[in-house]
């Protein structure tokens, strides 16, 4: 008897690895090509870096060098001055896929899944062969910490290579090493445009910035103060998924569905857990532990149908209306800037703050469409433009009234920056690249009313611009024509233009504000009659 | 001639003392509108009124115009002193330039320095042809009248199939010889041709003048001398449409464009002989109209509610029939009754019963 067919199947299953699974699925994590390579290990480097002083209240002060080794190779260095993690946790930190403080935190952070440095670590892993060559100490009390790690991709676990005591000037921190296949592009989508952003929407960071070509960029900061720590919260019921809901049951140490419900959910007391029970056909003193996919179901629904209130909100830091504005002042030279910190919102039981900045005008070419920076979480996005709802909403905007021109269904066209910035403990993207956010009409309606405001101060200045421009031009004219019509009226009485000249340019001096204020009126003299205006016949003129 | 210089002299002169008393120079130049025209019922022309605007050179909206203005008058007053004439199409070129170092041209196209002239002409008072400045030739002529034209005797029976072409200035001709009882004036010039071949000027003993669609101010001129120095009477053909009744009422009352010159161009006897409504309905012209636009409809309003036809019973019926038609016809619709029925039927009909409207 030949064993059954699935047995087979299970054996090959067994031999599915991590890093198969990675090879697969490396585009979801933003490995889908060699330029993007090199921007995803630098950026899951530095929000990893941002995110760990941030959370030990220390001013980020974080050193990216990226060296050119050869063709498509590239070493990537970022080193910070956070807390630094303690020894034992270094290898899981950075040689274990999915190992992370924050999947199942809800709070506003940069990172989400713990996959970020670790895959990063594998890429260099398969790439170049080399391994991740970490150095972190925690105190000046304690010995810096050296370490070489593979990542074993059969088990998804570290592999020491090296590890030493050594000598490090630095008082705490961490840095990472990393060999890596990658191409390096100026441009829109490369390290330096991700730098810039992340310098505009973390205004109390400094970044020094070393470029393949061996320049060095510093990104000082503008403030220093650190943003309010984002609280944890609990989830609200109304975002949690059916998949995410089974997992809290078979998790929850509550003894009742009650207690459950109140205890690990925002804004559930005891009454509205009675009701949900209630409407869920269980009793509120059922235990968790007997709930089946069925009675789960029935709960999801029940929780669709009952109120509840809003999720607080505190728990979101934007980064507020004159920080954005700071940022973006000290990255994007221009002549008029503002922004808006909307008040927060909620999608799908998550709550969530836009901020929309803006920078017109200055050395900013005024024939292209406009330069769009997104972020979320203080995070660029740069890449899936057009799939993000940031860019939609920019589209949907009217900016003609602004003072740009916009064809339709397109981004306006004219010098200026818009900086569009979404906060929130659980940023909902299209994909795990975490490239694009996704399209909620809740998220989509308040960037637009922030757009808006934000257009409307523009408009006033543009406005007002080109006002003064304009009457700029009208004493422009006579200064143009002053020569001319001295001349023919000097030909006409005889005498000389040069005296006539300098008079009417005196004049001119004289009544610039009148000119330039009172034209209007005298104007309208000249076409106070509409018969002027109809044409007398159709065959020529009434004369030749 | 030495007046209009005097005139171009002055007007400069003026502008300059205003400037040394720190006013800003202007130029009162009189509107040029329906609204500053009126009909004078005792000489039955239009005359214009006394509204006058002020144009400023330190105002946006006139600057440019003051500076064409100006442009046209010194220009003029450069012909003058050379005792020399130019065409208008002469002065718009002496008047497209760039200023140095800008791109704004004092002209762009022809109808601003022609209109510029129009203003100088209101402003100084003396017409276009007086500060040598010309329009083309234009128009034929034909007939038993023989006149001299700077030093040269002309035959207007003797000039082969094209006649006599019109200059814009007729004031120095002299009527040596005038062999007619009256004029036909026509809007087109292919009627003029069909006449001329069929000699009708001979048969009928009369001069028969047009122009290539509006009627110059050469044309013009020359048909009120010979009115009025010679009595002939002046009968208008043209189209039954709000336009060939417009080129007849020119002719007549004068233009509300040149109304400041009126004087020396209406024909106040002048008569209407068609196309009429009449001739419509007699001649069966119904089945060549041509269906009005909106245009149409529109220009014949204005023209019904003129002063100098809001009374006239004779035309206010017309304007109605037509109206009635909602179409309109030309001249040579009636070439479908036979090419020769103009001159052999229609036109000495009209002459002998005296079919015209006034």
């Amino acid at each position: 008897m030949t064993n059954p067919i699935a047995i087979k199947l299970a054996e090959k299953q067994r031999e599915v690895s991590v890093a198969e699974f990675f090879e697969r699925n490396r585009h979801l994590l933003g490995f889908d090509n060699k330029r993007k390579a090199l921007l995803t290990v630098v950026k899951e480097a530095v929000d990893n870096s941002l995110d760990a002083c941030e959370e030990a209240r220390i001013l980020p002060e974080i050193s990216i060098e990226i060296i050119e080794m050869g063709p498509d190779r590239f070493r990537v260095i970022v080193e910070d001055n956070g807390p630094g993690i303690v020894k034992k946790n270094i290898p899981n930190v950075f040689a274990r896929l999915l190992y992370g403080s924050k999947f199942h935190s809800m709070k506003q952070s940069r990172g989400q899944q713990g996959i970020g440095i670790s895959a990063a670590v594998l890429y260099a892993q398969l790439t170049t062969g080399r391994p991740a060559r970490i150095k972190s100490r925690i105190d000046p009390k304690h010995p810096a910490h050296y370490f070489e790690l593979h990542l074993n991709t059969q088990k998804n676990e570290p592999e020491i290579v090296k590890d030493e005591e050594i000598q490090w000037k630095k008082e705490h921190g961490t840095r990472i090493e990393l060999d890596i296949e990658a191409t390096y592009q100026k441009g829109d989508q490369s390290v330096d445009a991700y730098v810039k952003g992340t310098a505009i929407v973390n205004p109390h960071a400094t970044f020094i910035y070393t470029t393949p070509k061996a320049e060095q960029l510093i990104f000082a900061r503008a403030i220093d103060k650190l943003p309010k720590e984002p609280q944890e919260i609990k989830p609200h019921p109304y975002g949690v998924e059916l998949g995410m809901m089974l997992k809290m049951i078979k998790a929850t140490e509550s003894r009742t569905m009650q207690a459950f419900l109140t205890n690990e959910f925002s804004r559930v007391g005891p009454q509205t857990a009675k009701e949900i029970c209630e409407k869920a056909g269980f009793p509120p003193s059922e235990k968790p532990m007997n709930l089946q996919l069925p009675h789960v179901e029935k709960l999801m629904q029940a929780i669709k149908d009952t109120k509840i209130i809003a999720p607080p909100t505190d728990c979101i830091v934007p980064i507020g209306e004159q920080l954005l504005e700071k940022g973006l002042k000290k990255e994007v030279a221009a002549e008029f800037y503002t922004s808006v910190t909307r008040s927060p919102e909620v999608y799908r039981g998550i709550p969530f703050v836009i901020e929309v900045a803006v920078a017109y005008g200055g050395q900013q070419t005024g024939d292209e469409t406009i330069r769009l920076l997104r972020f979320a979480n203080r995070v660029p996005l740069l890449y899936q433009q057009s799939a993000c709802a940031a860019t939609k909403s920019v589209i949907q905007t009217n900016w003609k009234p602004y003072g740009l021109s916009q064809s339709a269904g397109a981004l306006p066209a004219g010098p200026l920056t818009v900086a569009v910035h979404l906060a929130s403990v659980w940023p909902p993207f299209t994909s795990e690249a975490k490239e694009a956010i996704a399209h909620y009409p809740e998220i989509i309606k308040e960037m637009k009313l922030a757009l808006q405001e934000v257009g409307r101060r523009l408009g006033s200045y543009v406005n007002k611009k080109k006002r003064v421009s304009l009457e700029r031009e009208r004493v422009n004219i006579f200064e143009r024509y002053i020569p001319e019509v001295a001349e023919s009226i000097a030909t006409l009485a005889g005498v000389a233009k040069g005296k006539l000249q300098t008079e009417l340019e005196k004049m001119l001096e004289k009544n610039k504000d009148f000119i330039q204020s009172n034209t209007a009126k005298v104007e309208a003299i000249e076409n106070d009659d509409p018969e002027s205006k109809i044409k007398l016949t159709s065959k020529g003129d009434d004369d030749e | 001639m030495m007046d209009a210089k005097k005139k171009l002299v002055e007007l400069g002169q003026d502008l300059v003392k205003e400037v040394e008393k720190g006013k800003q120079p202007a130029l009162n130049v009189p509107v040029r509108a329906l609204s500053n025209v009126q009909y004078n019922e005792k000489s039955k022309t239009l005359e214009l009124g006394n509204k006058s605007a002020e144009r400023f050179f330190f105002n946006v909206g006139h600057v440019k115009k003051f500076v064409q203005t100006l442009e046209v008058a010194k220009h003029a007053k450069a012909l003058l002193d050379l005792g020399k004439h130019a065409s208008l199409r002469d002065v718009f070129y002496m008047a497209k330039r760039t200023i140095p170092h800008t791109n704004t041209n004092i002209v762009d196209e022809q109808t601003e320095s022609d209109k510029a002239l129009e203003d100088l002409e209101l402003i100084t008072g003396f017409s276009r042809e007086q500060l040598h400045i010309n329009a083309n030739k234009n128009g034929s002529v034909a007939g038993h009248v023989v006149i001299e034209d700077k030093g040269d005797t002309i035959d207007w029976s003797k000039l082969g199939s094209g006649g006599w072409s019109v200059p814009s200035n007729v004031e120095e001709i002299t009527f040596k010889k005038v062999n007619a009882d009256y004029i036909i004036y026509m809007e087109k010039a292919a009627v003029w041709e069909r006449l001329h071949e069929d000699k009708y000027w001979d048969k009928h003993h009369c001069i028969i003048m047009s122009s290539q669609g509006q009627t110059t101010r050469g044309i013009r001129r020359l048909l009120q001398r010979l009115n009025q120095e010679h009595k002939l009477p002046v009968y208008v053909l043209a189209d039954f449409d709000p336009w060939g009744f417009y080129i007849y009422s020119v002719l007549k009352f004068g233009s509300i464009n040149l109304a400041h010159i009126s004087e020396s161009q209406a024909i106040p006897q002048a008569k209407f002989l068609g196309i009429t409504a009449d001739d419509i309905e007699k001649y069966g012209l119904s089945k060549h109209f041509i269906k009005f636009k909106d245009v149409d409809q529109s220009r014949l309003k204005q023209m019904a509610d003129y002063d100098w036809f809001k009374n006239n019973k004779a035309w206010q019926r017309q304007f109605k029939l037509m109206k009635q038609y909602g179409a309109k016809a030309e001249i040579q619709a009636l070439s479908a009754r036979g090419i020769t029925f103009i001159s052999d039927k229609y036109l000495p009909e009209k002459i002998k019963t005296k079919d015209w409207l006034d």
